[in-house]
């Protein structure tokens, strides 16, 4: 049935993708964040509505469940699910986005004669497995069913070469002859490529991935868009690719190494392997109240907060910690390091859950200067995001990655489980520093004695 | 619509998509990218289409698993994205509630 003149739902299609350019938009502040993402649901909205009454489809019912399981199955996940836990759920997502991408354009293969047509539909093919299995992988991984270390074996970068000949060979084919059966073939080399692009990636640098896949769906939308005439698939893909492609950028450029270092490192030797040595170095351990006293009696403290935080399920007490001080009077603030957390920007949402409000989480650029009117600077489960090395010493493997200048404050504190150097295995010399002390033990149990002994100063 | 028209929003949706990302907060990295996630599952509409001209039954299966992915990505992504950006309050809320937990009230 057809309700709807083809210019309706063009007009329609079009308000949609205003809605999701509003909704994008929407992120530049916290205040109009939440409004700008209810109006990219609604943009969805619009554009499904559209092409039910537009478009002459037969198996309306049969969509209809479809829509209805995919929905029973995702809504409460996505309401239930940690906030520790969404770098794996927005995974997923794309995942199942990226597949869902695939299997459109291999069905609408039969409909293609134009060479034009059947590239797009091959890019859509290659690039959407890719997305779909290494978002799988990257599930596994950071769900823990798998190992986060890098997993590599003798002649994986052939094999990644084999397959990438076979999937550019196969896509020719496919372009040259319509057929079905390399279509599928190209699918398949295309899940073997998505995982062997993310095996060899280390847990630290599995942020990366993930918003690389996320413009690697977005783009396989955008060329579905292509395929099927359709302006708005063009154009919410290609925002979405926009937008993985400026944060795998940010987050490079925060870990001061490239993106193709990131995905090939492991390929040419344990870049990421990390030393397990204790050092014999003295320093300053220091008690839970002697960490009171110096944080309640200071003007300005700085919090900085680690993935260690996370790990330890910390970030509530953190926040306590922080109003204690606040109701004393004094000033804090987090710094947050892009890369803390496990994915562009974690660790603020772990802290705005613990109720902590926007206003106090102050990114590197602004906190930066702020750390030499700093009294304290409380440094909790951090290690390489505030290590002095990645300015000062230029053969460390963390040169060149913009760090937290903690230094620079009066007093530096650490709370930390033990000396064992942090993810890129290097010693960390401001913890020998004469204005630095430590606090061994749990990330959460310290600052629950810390916050303890603050309330009875 | 023709294969330049395409092209064309194709190149103004990439220069409008840079644009309006490279404005978004770091402290919204996450929500951007959720709901970036969100928008993408909009090839729902392209799995609806394809299943709304399938004629083999086998077809229809795939389109139909296609749709079961597109809603989940789609769904999920919205509605994680809003649970979100729900928890980014601003200081004020909790000023006037600790100040009036002070003072007992206005």
């Amino acid at each position: 049935m057809t309700i709807l003149d083809p210019v309706w739902s063009s007009l329609l299609y079009l308000a949609a993708a205003v809605c999701f350019i509003l909704a994008l938009r929407g992120l530049s502040s916290p205040r109009t964040a939440r409004r700008g993402n209810l109006i990219g649901a609604l943009g969805a909205l619009i554009a499904v509505v559209a092409v039910f009454l537009s478009s002459r489809l037969e198996n309306i019912p049969w969509i209809l469940a479809a829509i209805a399981v995919g929905a029973a199955v995702a809504a409460p996940v996505a309401r239930r699910v940690k906030m520790t836990q969404m770098p794996q759920l927005v995974a997923l997502f794309n995942g199942v986005g990226g597949g869902a991408a695939a299997l459109v354009a291999l069905l609408e293969l039969s409909h293609a004669d134009d060479p034009w047509v059947r590239l797009a539909i091959v890019f859509t093919l290659l690039v959407g497995a890719v997305s779909f299995a290494g978002s799988g992988v990257t599930f596994a991984k950071l769900q823990e069913l798998m190992t986060t270390r890098p997993v590599v074996f003798p002649g994986l970068p052939a094999v990644m070469t084999a397959v990438l000949i076979a999937a550019v060979a196969a896509g020719v084919a496919v372009i040259l002859t319509g057929s079905s059966a390399l279509a599928v073939l190209l699918l398949v080399l295309g899940l073997a490529a998505g995982v062997l692009l993310v095996l060899p990636v280390g847990g630290a640098d599995v942020p990366i991935v993930i918003s690389l896949l996320n413009a690697f769906t977005g783009l396989a939308v955008a060329a579905s868009g292509l395929v099927l005439g359709n302006v708005l698939l063009v154009v919410a893909g290609t925002l979405v690719g926009a937008s993985g492609t400026i944060l795998t950028r940010a987050m490079a450029a925060a870990m001061g190494r490239s993106v193709a270092g990131i995905l090939f490192g492991a390929f040419r030797g344990g870049s990421t392997a990390g030393s397990t040595a204790v050092s014999e170095r003295p320093v300053r351990s220091s008690s839970a109240e002697d960490v009171a006293v110096l944080l309640g009696y200071a003007q300005r403290v700085i919090i900085v907060p680690g993935y260690g935080l996370a790990v330890a399920q910390g970030q509530h007490t953190a926040a306590e910690l922080a109003l204690a001080l606040e109701a004393r009077g004094i000033e804090v603030d987090f710094a947050i390091h892009p890369v803390a957390g496990r994915m562009p920007g974690h660790m603020n949402v772990l802290l705005a859950e613990a109720n902590v409000p926007y206003e106090s989480l102050k990114e590197m650029g602004e906190i930066n200067p702020e750390f030499k009117t700093a009294d304290v600077a409380l440094v909790v489960g951090a290690n390489d995001v505030v290590n002095p090395a990645a300015k000062t010493s230029s053969g460390s493997p963390i040169y060149g990655m913009p760090i937290l200048e903690v230094a620079d404050a009066r007093q530096v504190v650490f709370l930390k489980r033990s000396m064992r150097p942090g993810f890129a295995g290097i010693e960390n010399d401001l913890l020998y520093q004469p204005q630095t002390s430590l606090l061994f033990g749990d990330a959460k149990d310290s600052l629950a004695q810390v916050l303890g002994a603050v309330k009875t100063l | 619509m023709d294969g330049i028209s395409l092209l064309t929003i194709t190149v103004l949706a990439v220069f409008v998509g840079f644009e309006v990302v490279s404005k978004v907060s770091s402290t919204l990295h996450t929500p951007l990218m959720s709901g970036a996630n969100a928008i993408h599952g909009i090839i729902l509409v392209g799995a609806i289409i394809v299943a709304g001209q399938a004629a083999d039954p086998w077809v229809l299966a795939v389109a139909l698993l296609a749709v079961v992915l597109a809603t989940a990505n789609l769904v999920g992504g919205f509605v994680v994205t809003d649970r979100m950006l729900h928890m980014f309050h601003a200081r004020k809320e909790v000023g006037t509630k600790a100040a009036a937990g002070k003072v007992g009230g206005k």
